[in-house]
Order: C-alpha cells, then structure tokens, then sequence
C-alpha cells in the first residue's frame, strides 16, 4: 500500500481492491462480507442489503442526477442479488451555501427513481459541513430487498456458459468524462443510469436460470468479468466486435485512449445463463435495449483471465483496469 | 460528399479482412527475405497499436517489431519530474500538464502524490484550458507543464501567444517537449560515449504520421539518404500499420531504401508551415536534453526563446528547483528496451517489482510505453 490514499483508490479496480482488502476486510472479517457479492445475503437467503456513497461531479449530468444515482446505485446492487428493493435509507452531507433548490430537485428524482423500485425511504440523516469541507453534496443509501431468485453467485460460472450484457456499454462513464472541467467536449450523449430490477424481474419472469448478474458500475465489464473469472476460476472469452458500443462513446474513447469495457455503467448489466437459456434471455433484455448482446463464452482456456479475441484471429487479456483514467497525451 | 463521421476515421481502418489480407502479403514477401528485418516503430502510440491489437501474433518469424522511444511521458527525465513536484507544491500554483504525466513517480513521488498531499494539480486534454484556468483563479499562478513531440508542442506555442495576445498575467510555462527525428539518430549513430549504440538492430523505421502532419515527412529525408534505413510515415490504426509494414518489407525484397508516405489522407512533404513557423518563433533548441533510459541526446529539447523568460517557469522558480541529475533506477532496462536491444520480458523486474500500478522504469508508466503495452496487452497468448 502507498502511504496516502491518491484517486487512483477509488477506481474500482486494482488498487481499489488493495485498499479494501488490506484494510477493511482485514479489520472487519466475517464470512458474508468475504463473498464480496453486490449486496449482502442475510437472514437464510432471505434479505439482500447493500449501502453506497454518491460524491459525482457534477451533481446534473445529461440523463441524471446524483439523486436518480443514489436510488440507481443501491437499488441495483440490490436487483443483482435477485432481490426485490423494498426499504432505504438516505443520508446526506451537504456543503454550506449549496442551493435549496438544488436540493429538492435532487430529492424529487430520488423519490421518481423510488417509485420505479417501488422502495421507499424509511430513515434518513443531513449533515451541513463548513464550504470546502465536501464538495457540495454527497449522498448515502443503504437499502434492504426481499430475494426472489436464490444463488446468483460470481462464483457458480462454468464451461460452455453464456455472457450477455443488458445494453450497449460505457455510456455513463463516457458522459461524465466529456461533461468534466477541463475535457470540454460538446456531445449528445446521456448516462445510462437506470433501475435494473423491471428487467431483473422479466428475467425472472421467463423463468431464465440466473447465473451470475453484476451491475458494470465502476471498472465497467472489464472489472466485472475478471471478478467472475478469478472467482469461478474459469476463462471468459469475449468476441470483441459483439461487445455493444454507442458511435459516440467510441468516439470519445478514441479521442482520449479510453476502451468502453474499463468505463463505468450505471444501469448496465453482465449476465451468465446456461447455453440454452441464452437465446431466451437476450429476446428478453431486447425487449429493454435493442442493443443488448451475446458477448462471450466461458472456457477453461486461461483459467482465471478474460480474453478478448479479435475479428483477425489475434487474443489479447483484458485486464482489470488499474490507476486513475486519464486521456493520452499524443 | 457524404457528410465527414468521427467513426470514419477509424471503422475501415479496424476491418478484420483488409488486416488478414496485409497478413497474408507481408507473410509472401517476408518469405522472399534473407535475413530477418528489425522494424522499430519510433512513437508509443504505434506500440500501443501493435500490442493492443496483437499484430505480432500476425506477423512472420522473420519480421520484428522493435520499441523506440517515442512516449513522452516515458522519456521525461526523474529530475524534470522533481520540477513538476516542487513547482506543484508552491504556495498559491495550479500545476497543469497533459494526461498520464501526473502518474510518473519521480523522487518525491508523482503528481498523483503531490495532488493527495494538497497541491492543486489538474490535467487538460487541450492546453487552452489554461486560459479558463488562469481567468477564474487570478490569485493563483497556473503553470502549464508541457510534455510531448511535434504532436503537442504547437498547442504550446498557441497558449503562449495567447497569453502574450491577451496580457494574461498569470500563466507560465516549463518547457519539456522533445523532438523526434533527432533520437531517432542517436539511436543508430549515438555520440554519447555512455551509450554503446553501435550495434543497435534497427533496420527500418516506421514513422509516426501526427508527427508528419506538423513537420511534413521532410525530416525523415536523411535516414533512408545517409543512414540506409528505410521510413514508412504510418498511420495509427491497424490497418495502416499493416500496410505501412507490408511497404517495409517491399523496400528490402525490392532492394529499395526509401521514404515513403503510408498516411497520405493527411500528410505531407512540407507538413504545416503556420505550426511550424509559430513554434520557431518561440522556441530554441536545447544543445542537449536528458532522456530517461538513453541519456543526454544533442539538440533535442526546446525551451522558450530568453526573451520569452518572464514566462518561463525555470527562471522564473529558478531558486526553488532541484538541478542534480537522477539515474534511473539500478535494475530497470529501459535503455536497452528502447535501443530495441531487450525485449520487456527480459527485465528481471518487469510485471514484478515493476508494473503500472508501481512503476520503476519510465518505459511501464505510459500507457503508451512498451513495457505498460506488454504488461496490459499481454503477449503471453501466442
């Protein structure tokens, strides 16, 4: 470990999960927190709970807010263990001066985004701090949901399996990029943030064997797909033209050196289904997103990696992403 | 004409058949050779290609991809980098600079650090946001850290003559930009008596087209003319750099030693004369600028004309900055690896000690260094 914590910590991949192991995990252990799952299984399978912290800048983007962001986030944490988001919490910190206005245009999408969930917040915490104590507003959520579909696992992936994602990848990190002081690029493009649990409940509903399912926040499938494979210890293999990505954000990746697959996703999912449901499923996520795609298979060829096979007959690893993303230069 | 697309300049330029095809030529004719060709592509941005889209696996046996030095942020002296920190640690400074520039750990640590420890230290994608930086922080000096070939130095000439234009006071510069052709010759006719580079293996070049398309492929002229090394000026994508080596290997089966222009959508012979005459009016070259893992290479470091020193960070913080040189780190190879003397792999602390998330060596910063592009594209699939 480095002796401060610099952003490259929080990116959701290598040195984030440094952090939580050498420090977190060691001090806190117990066996549900080992499972390191999106949310929490507790009461005998019964409940799933999860909590995340919102600090995007900035607070309105194109497509969302932190507020829908901070339903988004727990409530799908909560949707990909299979559960149904039932009760949340809010917490948050606010820094002096910020607008009430502001605030309650944050607060009504919360409760739109809540009503799609059909959750309801039912404890809640505000803090202000002195100006420059944070940066003008960060948001906790904590959420509790009723499992309908038992097992889901990162850790239950086997050979001859299928891998879908629920829509065209790396939106929501692509926006927040070209929005962010000092890019300045003018596009059209919007987050991806959604609730995830109506096209959770649908897979459900067709009563599609759910393998795996993790939401591609932070890391974005790349991040994802490693966890499976390093869990499952299987190989995933992905054929990289059938991975879905929108003109522009491959645009954006091209300008600033970015791959869609290490971008963060806040309403995008990767799914694992037995090769005979895979065709069920995607009729089903295509309902949603016409852009939802088979994007790979598991193998045993590299146990514990995730491969990347191009259209010339060339593999590659992807790995997880590691540092802070930052644009080449030249 | 059908309306120009961002995802033109790169679709057809990824097509799997166009690429299998050049595979399939550059196998025929590489047949026809009687010795192996080395090809070293000079700019990070080619490697980044070739190892991201895994064009060694495409190539014959006899055809070997050497990786220069063309990453600027790999390149960029422990010592520049102490520059970059101390000025970042100034009181009331916002250091700005390009990109990965603030993950290079330098003996302080890196920018990253610095940024952690409270300094205020930002990276722009186009220097201009300087300007927007400075205008909205008039009590804080921005200091622009300027990195980068031919590609980027014209931006810094456009800053520096807006910020003439517009008397804005507060913005410097600390000038670090690095030419290429000049390495280029150091490579294969090194005058520095530390650097035994006389039995480099470089056969060819093939030439990064951005730099072209701000000096016109004339500065190449004299490699294939005095130096009987061929260059192909070669676009980015796959597709170009399969042809551009296709038109390497042409040169050696057909006896040639030439200069040729794979990249003619965009370059020419002249390049851009309004770049080219803004950055002369700026800047000098430097009698010698120290690469990290070469050494001291003539004339291939600018810096601001002195009448321009009042902008000029080094003079202006002159009392403040560190000035001993710093030797790269012991087991690092860099040096071999971008004289195409060692391959990554062969570092004994490559993917170990040494990997992006730490690096030691200049050349695992980047993502655009050839030890990074071989750490993260992992050639371990053959």
């Amino acid at each position: 470990m480095t002796k401060n914590i610099t952003i490259a910590h929080g990116n959701g991949g290598e040195e984030n999960n440094e952090l939580i192991k050498n420090i977190f995990y060691k001090h806190f252990e117990n066996e549900i927190l080992a499972k390191s799952e999106d949310a929490a299984v507790i009461e005998d399978g019964k409940l799933a709970f999860t909590t995340d912290s919102f600090t995007v800048s900035p607070l309105f983007f194109p497509g969302g807010d932190i507020g829908k962001l901070a339903v988004c986030g727990t409530c799908n944490d909560l949707a990909m263990m299979g559960a149904k988001p039932k009760y949340m919490t809010c917490s948050v910190i606010i820094e002096e001066g910020f607008s009430t206005r502001e605030l309650e245009k944050i607060v009504r999408s919360m409760k739109k985004e809540l009503e799609i969930n059909g959750a309801i917040v039912v404890s809640g915490d505000t803090k202000v701090v002195p100006k420059g104590s944070v940066d003008k507003l960060f948001i906790n959520t904590t959420g509790i949901g009723e499992i309908e579909h038992q097992g889901i696992s990162a850790s239950s992936l086997e050979e001859g399996m299928s891998i879908l994602v629920s829509r065209d990848v790396g939106a929501h990190g692509a926006t927040i990029f070209a929005a962010r002081e000092g890019i300045s690029l003018e596009s059209s493009l919007q987050t991806d943030c959604a609730s995830l649990y109506p096209q959770v409940k649908a897979l459900m509903d067709a009563d599609i064997n759910i393998i795996a399912l993790r939401d591609a926040t932070r890391g974005g499938v790349a991040a994802v797909l490693n966890e499976w494979a390093k869990s499952s210890d299987v190989c995933i293999e992905v054929e990289e033209e059938k991975v879905p990505v929108q003109e522009e954000v491959k645009g954006i990746c091209e300008m600033l050196g970015f791959e869609a697959v290490d971008l963060a996703n806040e309403g995008t999912f990767v799914l694992a289904v037995a090769k005979e449901d895979e065709a069920k499923a995607l009729e089903v996520l295509q309902q949603t997103h016409a852009s939802s795609a088979l994007i790979g298979t598991v193998t045993e060829q590299h146990k514990g990696k995730v491969i990347l096979n191009s259209s010339w007959g060339t593999k590659r690893f992807l790995d997880l992403p590691t540092g802070e993303l930052l644009p080449r230069i030249c | 004409m059908a309306e120009l697309e961002l995802k033109n300049l790169y679709d057809d330029f990824r097509d799997g058949e166009t690429i299998k095809a050049y595979a399939r030529i550059i196998a025929e004719d590489a047949a026809k050779l009687e010795k192996p060709i080395n090809i070293m592509e000079v700019c990070g941005g080619h490697t980044h290609t070739i190892m991201k889209f895994g064009l060694p696996q495409l190539m014959p046996e006899n055809i070997n991809f050497i990786h220069g030095p063309g990453c600027p942020v790999c390149i960029m002296p422990k010592e520049r980098i102490d520059h970059a920190y101390v000025l970042a640690m100034q009181p009331d400074v916002i250091l700005v600079t390009l990109g990965d520039m603030i993950k290079v750990p330098g003996s302080n640590g890196s920018l990253q650090d610095a940024r952690s420890k409270g300094a205020d230290v930002r990276f722009v994608y186009s220097p201009m946001e300087c300007i927007k930086i400075a205008e909205e922080n008039p009590d804080k000096k921005v200091i622009f850290f300027a990195i980068g070939f031919e590609t980027t130095t014209p931006m810094t000439a456009v800053l520096l003559d807006q910020v003439i234009k517009k008397e804005i006071p507060n913005i410097l510069f600390h000038i670090n930009h690095v030419t290429v052709p000049e390495v280029m010759k150091e490579l294969i006719d090194s005058r520095d008596i530390h650097v035994d580079s006389y039995n480099n293996k470089i056969d060819a070049f093939l030439g990064p087209s951005h730099v072209s398309v701000i000096s016109g492929s004339k500065i190449y002229e004299e490699f294939p003319r005095d130096y009987n090394r061929p260059v192909v000026v070669s676009g980015f994508e796959p597709v170009d750099v399969m042809q551009g080596i296709s038109m390497i290997v042409k040169q050696f089966v057909e006896n040639r030693c030439e200069l040729e222009i794979q990249y003619k959508r965009v370059v020419t012979y002249e390049g851009n004369l309004n770049s080219q005459r803004l950055m002369k009016t700026y800047f000098d070259k430097v009698s010698l600028f120290r690469w990290r893992g070469l050494g001291n290479v003539p004339d291939s470091g600018l810096k601001l004309k002195d009448e321009f020193a009042q902008y000029d960070a080094e003079v202006v913080f002159k009392d403040v900055l560190p000035i001993a040189e710093i030797e790269d780190h012991k087991l690092c190879i860099c040096g071999d690896i971008l004289r195409g003397m060692a391959k990554p792999p062969e570092c004994t602390i490559f993917g170990t000690a040494c990997k992006p998330t730490t690096p030691i060596g200049s050349c695992m910063v980047s993502s655009e260094g050839a030890c990074a592009a071989y750490y993260k594209y992992g050639n371990l699939i053959k």
